[in-house]
């Protein structure tokens, strides 16, 4: 197996994309994913890839070269993080539109203004209806794994469309964590030749990239998208499945943890999640039947199969690291979606947790699972949507 | 070893805090274990007090927060006592390592401490300087730390100190920081 290393979260998503050795990177630095792209760019220069490494004056330029590279027939890469995703914001739906296979790091920070650079979810969740696949990561492991899940996604004859991988910025991005990493030639193996579809630069088939379209098929275009994501559900799972044979790690839709005959659900993302877990063992311990869904693949939403693993849960509380300001969390939201659709109707309260990056306690955890449990004795809520831990 | 040892680090901007709680994670993790470093991100400015994490367990580690309830805690920077509770949270078998010229008891007696909780001593910033040059007592509080604790054995640490400095560095340099940390290892003093 691959050697074991105390490294970085934005280390582990270096050393993947040099694995990956992509055709091109175009990026512009924004912290906290700024380190990925340092490192990158020492790869570059010192010659281990042979990767086409463009330096922006934006990420609004970075993801339109992304863009014109990928059409061009390359395997491209890119990381960003907060303002740097919400400038790309006008590219990523034309990268996704024209059906380009770019895979990104995304680590997530919270949005201006108040300025800050610490973690949360804001920037991941405000580009949702994008159309980039999206995958989460708890810790570096998951972020190292699924960047080479995702390239093999988003390059997916019947997919082809971009994808994102997020992970925590500070919490993991800059946290040193023991992990494995893959020998060089596994990742090779696994993520095989780039196979361009159409590239622009096969001058013998001309094509168009980004025409105008009317009314009369705009529509059409739109409905093939949405058909075209949706089946990145079967192809995460079938690649998930490679990628436990050469790994040796399992990975899902999303981690369904001690749920099968949980009457108590909470639902939480990315690194809150491994925090989280614990306190769930201790709740098992003293004999309550709580467990924990940790969403993964988070574009497309898997509803159905969410809904079957809360299905025994009569209480649900979602944590949202971002919010959605007058409406409920947009986890909560998907969760509810989830849940309606299938016909069930437990009691679901949104908590708002960790904005900014403020620290996500056990003792969090603890407060929210103790009034599930009063509100499954109750069978009622008094506030569906609050935010944790705010001072008054 | 219980199976999750929490190590709270306190330190001043530019001592090398951050790099002692790496060094020390790769030396944990080249003894098996696993293992997680961190520190508190604030402005970055030398000088400004800091605070880093290590956690260090027998079983994959999933929680991620700062640590609160710290078995051990170890201060860079004997000044730091004057103006921030190192003791908090801290439960009644903890272990201080502390970077200081003053006594055992000296420290002790200001920290207030438990006759529970055990107190190291040493005197890094001057054994810094015989051996480095400079006062970065990082290297030393590291071998007076792997003594007091028993986290990781002495010679698996001078292994990683050693890989932390890379080809970066001259011989020179490696040597003194080796050095230093052995005689950390050797003059810490229990009181």
């Amino acid at each position: 197996m691959g050697k074991k290393l105390a490294i970085t979260g934005n280390q582990a998503v270096a050393e993947a994309m040099k694995q990956i050795n992509p055709d091109v990177c175009a990026a512009y630095p924004i912290t906290p994913s700024t380190e990925i792209m340092q490192r990158f760019a020492s790869f570059v220069s010192d010659g281990v890839v042979d990767t086409e490494l463009v330096t922006v004056e934006s990420e609004h330029s970075a993801m339109s070269a992304c863009i014109g590279a990928s059409a061009a027939g390359g395997r491209v890469m890119t990381a960003t993080s907060s303002q740097g995703l919400a400038l790309m914001w006008e590219m990523l739906h034309i990268a996704a539109g024209m059906r380009l296979p770019i895979a990104m790091a995304l680590v997530n920070r919270a949005l201006s203004a108040p300025i800050n650079i610490h973690g949360d979810h804001s920037d991941g969740m405000g580009s949702r209806d994008c159309s980039w696949i999206q995958i989460y990561s708890e810790n570096a492991q998951e972020a190292y794994d699924n960047i080479f899940q995702a390239v093999r996604i988003a390059e997916h004859e019947e997919i082809r469309l971009p994808a994102m991988v997020c992970m925590d910025g500070f919490i993991i991005s800059h946290s040193i964590e023991s992990m494995e990493f893959l020998p060089d030639e596994v990742v090779r193996d696994f993520i095989g030749e780039f196979k361009p579809t159409n590239p622009l630069l096969d001058v013998d088939k001309p094509v168009t990239y980004g025409p105008l379209v009317l009314p009369d098929y705009y529509i059409e275009f739109k409905k093939a998208q949405h058909e075209a994501i949706k089946r990145a559900k079967k192809v995460t799972l079938d690649v998930a499945k490679e990628f436990e044979k050469v790994s040796g790690r399992s990975y899902g839709l999303f981690e369904s943890y001690r749920l099968d005959d949980a009457e108590i659900a909470i639902v939480v993302l990315n690194s809150a999640a491994g925090t989280a877990k614990d306190v769930v063992d201790a709740f098992r311990d003293k004999g309550i039947k709580v467990g924990l869904l940790k969403p993964r693949l988070f574009r497309p939403f898997p509803y159905e199969e969410v809904a079957d693993a809360l299905g025994s849960a009569r209480v649900i509380g979602v944590f949202d690291r971002a919010d959605s300001f007058g409406g409920f969390g947009p986890m909560y939201m998907e969760i509810a979606s989830a849940m309606i659709a299938s016909g069930s109707s437990p009691v679901m309260i949104n908590r708002i947790y960790g904005l900014g990056g403020r620290d996500f306690m056990p003792e969090d955890a603890e407060a929210v699972i103790k009034e599930l449990v009063e509100i499954a004795d109750t069978g009622k809520a008094t506030t569906l949507k609050e935010y944790i831990g705010v001072r008054e | 070893m219980s199976e999750t040892i929490e190590i709270r680090w306190h330190g001043r901007g530019g001592q090398g805090t951050v790099t002692a709680a790496k060094v020390l994670a790769d030396a944990c993790l080249s003894g098996g274990k696993n293992v997680q470093a961190f520190p508190e991100y604030g402005p970055e400015r030398a000088g400004a007090p800091l605070r880093a994490y290590n956690r260090i367990s027998t079983k994959p580690l999933r929680i991620h927060c700062p640590v609160t309830h710290p078995k051990i805690v170890v201060v860079m920077d004997a000044t730091l006592i004057e103006s921030i509770d190192i003791t908090e949270g801290t439960p009644d078998d903890a272990i201080f390592v502390v970077n200081t010229h003053k006594t055992p008891e000296e420290i002790r007696k200001k920290l207030k401490l438990k006759d529970t909780q055990k107190l190291f001593t040493i005197d890094a910033s001057t054994i810094a300087l015989e051996t480095i040059g400079r006062p970065l007592p990082n290297s030393c509080v590291l071998g007076a730390l792997t003594r007091a604790s028993g986290i990781t054995d002495l010679q698996t640490l001078l292994d990683d100190v050693k890989g932390s400095f890379g080809s970066k560095f001259s011989e020179k340099i490696i040597t003194a920081n080796l050095e230093a940390t052995r005689r950390g290892y050797e003059e810490v003093k229990e009181g």
